[in-house]
């Protein structure tokens, strides 16, 4: 029964023209193909060509509003005397604790789970747990910083807050790269450092961190650079508006370059969304920079393996 | 082991000692490793900790069936639980509102994206294009609110859409949407660019052209890896907060009119802490009650996600 069914198929394979599911007319098809090329290629460039129309319209309305005073002038609830001065200072203090605590930390936590953590449950669930963080969105951490930090333990809408959150939030990033950078040196670096005596950390320390450190430099790069740039945890602590002082320490409140943006943008003036745009030409001009080095970093790192 | 190499070699008590403090290094700096490796599950707990914590004394004010059930948000006019409504579908409604359209600009524009670059693109371009796609990704999501706000609604109200509001839900989503292409664009393209030569080469040998190995060969054995870049996509869509807090205003209304402002949880949360509400007013409370909600829709597509991703993984 089953080769009568077979017979039947084929005989109407055998039809000109139609030929079961395959088309046999190439000249639709090679049309259909020229199409489809044009239609992806198009996708690609759609992104990239609002991006262009993004920096050119920011660039427009902000660069002229970018001179000495701007740089150097404190926040002010007047557009014409207001200036970035407090904004960068506060992304600075920020980058610097996120510097201090989760690079550190996060290379720690790479290293100990490819070089020393056992297949066991509890392991495991930190795996799943630090895959399923890096997708938390961003202003729930600033809801952990505005119940624990600020509350429970009274360090106040300060620098510091600031600086903790962010180090959480990029935590899961700098470990899921930095892993990637350990696990991609040969197992045997390690084992000739075993030969000759090292024990385990020394192997990791002279031998396996230094081969690793591109790969995890750039990772940590890129994740630095989105500390920089986010802005929800920020305004959920309750970073202030505008500072009409430079912050003094690390429980002084504070203000950041995108904060300070948003508060810009969200004024009716329009002199104040060319400060936002100035602000953002400035954001944006650190960014890319610093995705640029990442990057470089990175192929420089790929084409020598 | 590396202690009786040293003592092989007979130098006595000196290199015994010292080995010994090597050990208790090595024992302190995996000690030291592993508190850190701790540190995510601590930030995991806390998390959890405060949003329900917050979120059970809420719903000790407003029952979770009325949290549930209500059809309108007014918990800014409410000093007592009596006098507002707080129905989380209005927030949420526009959430999954955004995330549709955003998610109707940025799944097949970024899966085009991951085929092009995997598929056509020359190695060439590709060393120039993923660069650019990864520029794309790093824009702060402020600039993209900014831009939404003073360029693409002006732009609309000023072409095709004279009615549009200010702040809308539409420009918002648009832009929101052109922020996730490259979320969706990179997942993809490595799940295409895993699929092996051999399968290419078989649908080549039997006459199929370019575009038909390309969807309906390379995509189908893809497609586990191409709906985990879907799912995360959708996920970042929902927990997206700068963008709508910018654009698409403040303006908690249950519609379906995408010119009008509506509030996403997101948006709302934002609002709330940018004004003054002090610790254990009712407003402080619904945000936790509102950030729990949030934390459950992403943690379920993170998940789906995570499982997709681990399926793909498993099959090469």
């Amino acid at each position: 029964m089953s080769q009568s069914s077979t017979e039947v198929t084929r005989q109407k394979e055998q039809e000109p023209g139609t030929g079961g599911n395959f088309k046999t007319s190439v000249g639709a098809r090679h049309g259909w193909d020229r199409f489809f090329t044009a239609l992806v290629f198009a996708a690609t460039l759609i992104g990239l060509a609002v991006l262009g129309v993004l920096l050119v319209d920011v660039g427009r309305q902000g660069v002229p509003v970018l001179s000495w005073h701007f740089f150097t002038s404190l926040g002010s609830a007047d557009a014409e005397n207001a200036g970035f001065l407090p904004a960068i200072l506060g992304s600075l203090w920020l980058l610097g604790i996120v510097l201090i605590v989760a690079v550190p930390v996060g290379i720690a936590a790479a290293v100990y789970l490819e070089e020393y953590a056992n297949d066991n449950w509890l392991n495991r669930l930190i795996e799943i747990n630090i895959s399923n963080l890096a997708g938390v969105p961003s202003i729930i951490y600033g809801l952990l910083g505005l119940g624990v930090f600020v509350y429970i333990f009274g360090l106040g809408r300060s620098i510091l807050t600031g600086g903790l959150i962010l180090s959480l939030l990029i935590l899961p990033v700098i470990i899921i790269a930095t892993r990637e950078a350990v696990r991609a040196v040969p197992q045997s670096v390690r084992e000739g450092a075993y030969a000759l005596g090292a024990t385990q950390w020394e192997a990791i320390r002279h031998h396996v961190l230094p081969q690793a450190l591109p790969g995890a430099l750039t990772g940590t790069i890129l994740a630095l650079s989105r500390a920089i740039g986010e802005t929800a945890p920020l305004i959920a602590i309750g970073a202030v508006p505008y500072m009409t002082f430079l912050p003094e320490g690390l429980l002084s409140s504070f203000t950041a370059m995108p904060i300070q943006i948003y508060n810009w943008t969200g004024e009716p003036e329009e002199a104040f969304q060319n400060l936002a745009a100035a602000g953002i030409v400035v954001l944006m001009l650190v960014l890319l920079v610093s995705n640029a080095g990442a990057i470089w970093l990175r192929n420089k790192f790929q084409r020598r393996n | 082991m590396t202690v009786e190499t040293r003592q092989g070699q007979g130098s006595g008590q000196n290199l015994w000692r010292e080995s010994r403090a090597r050990n208790v290094r090595e024992r302190l700096v995996r000690v030291v490793l592993r508190a850190c490796a701790y540190i995510s599950i601590l930030t995991t707990f806390g998390i959890v900790f405060v949003l329900f914590g917050e979120a059970f004394t809420f719903f000790q004010d407003v029952s979770i069936v009325r949290f549930l059930t209500e059809t309108q948000w007014t918990a800014g006019f409410a000093t007592t639980p009596e006098d507002g409504e707080f129905g989380i579908i209005v927030l949420a409604w526009a959430t999954i509102f955004s995330t549709i359209i955003a998610c109707v600009v940025a799944l097949p524009i970024g899966l085009g994206a991951a085929i092009y670059l995997s598929e056509y693109a020359s190695a060439g371009l590709r060393r120039w294009l993923k660069p650019a796609l990864e520029i794309l990704a790093g824009v702060p999501t402020i600039v993209y609110g900014f831009f939404a706000l003073t360029f693409v609604t002006p732009f609309l109200q000023g072409t095709i859409l004279p009615g549009i509001q200010i702040y809308n839900i539409l420009s918002a989503s648009l832009v929101m949407g052109v922020m996730i292409i490259p979320t969706v664009a990179s997942v993809s393209e490595d799940a295409i660019y895993a699929v092996p030569r051999g399968l290419r080469e078989g649908a080549y040998a039997l006459g199929a052209t370019k575009r038909e190995v390309a969807t309906k060969v390379v995509v189908p054995a893809a497609i586990s890896g191409i709906v985990a870049s879907f799912v995360l996509g959708i996920s970042r869509a929902v927990g997206e907060t700068m963008i709508m807090a910018v654009a698409a205003g403040a303006l908690a209304q249950l519609t379906v009119n995408p010119l009008e402002s509506m509030q996403t949880m997101t948006a709302y949360i934002v609002q709330v802490t940018s004004g003054e509400s002090p610790r254990g007013s009712l407003e402080y409370e619904t945000i936790f009650a509102v950030g729990a909600t949030l934390f459950v829709m992403t943690l379920l597509l993170n998940t789906i996600a995570y499982w997709f991703v681990r399926r793909f993984r498993e099959v090469y």
